[in-house]
């Protein structure tokens, strides 16, 4: 299994910490993205997530190359998701490997930061009557 | 000269297709694109942003395109 990694199938949180096991590093955060059943009160029935997965693959890399550069990092994976999914399942999960646990947290809080802001993958909400692509319209 | 687009999210929906064949002009930049996407889908203009991405990369408005390039309408992202 690959640090960088996008995938149809359901993301296992254990898979992802095992890539970031190090006996260097005393300390591992992880960051773990789920479905939610409500936005602003409204009841969402799913979500729909869509990657231009060669770009976000590139993207993802390079969010974890910055981090690098910036914190000790012994590895750094993230695992997003594509396709429908139903509250409660996870959509993305961040994993950081550091010596020490400070770093691990603003590391992880970093990448999933940036993943939002660059990362092209795209979400809809699907409600009962209606659906919208998120933060598509100001 | 013809290029091949691709759209996702929102874009997919306002150019009613994920891949189009798009007419330009020989010597188009990504600026001549995006000026030109927004006369003839005019919600497009609407989006709090529409960046361009050529050949996997974000491409800003003086980049030019040629046919072979791979160029993808990105809307606001929201992955995560």
């Amino acid at each position: 299994m690959d640090v960088i990694h996008i995938s149809s199938e359901p993301l296992d949180t254990q898979t992802v910490l095992n890539l970031v096991q190090s006996d260097a590093c005393g300390a591992v955060d992880i960051f773990i993205g789920t479905v939610r059943n409500q936005t602003k009160g409204k009841a969402v029935v799913r979500l729909e997530f869509e990657a231009y997965e060669p770009m976000a693959l590139k993207e993802m890399a390079k969010i974890a190359e910055q981090a690098r550069t910036q914190w000790p990092i012994d590895k750094i994976a993230i695992h997003h998701r594509t396709g429908i999914l139903h509250h409660g399942e996870i959509a993305v999960i961040i994993a950081v490997s550091t010596p020490h646990r400070r770093a691990s947290f603003e590391a992880c809080q970093f990448a999933i930061d940036s993943l939002k802001e660059s990362v092209p993958i795209w979400k809809k909400e699907i409600f009962e009557d209606g659906e919208v692509w998120v933060a598509a319209h100001p | 000269m013809k290029i091949t687009l691709l759209a996702f999210g929102i874009t997919k929906d306002i150019l009613g297709g994920r891949q189009l064949s798009y007419e330009l002009p020989e010597s188009a930049t990504v600026g001549t694109l995006l000026q030109d996407l927004g006369q003839k889908y005019p919600q497009l203009e609407d989006l709090a942003s529409l960046k361009v991405a050529v050949n996997n990369e974000y491409a800003g408005a003086e980049v030019p395109i040629r046919p072979t390039d791979e160029v993808v309408l990105i809307p606001p992202v929201s992955g995560g």
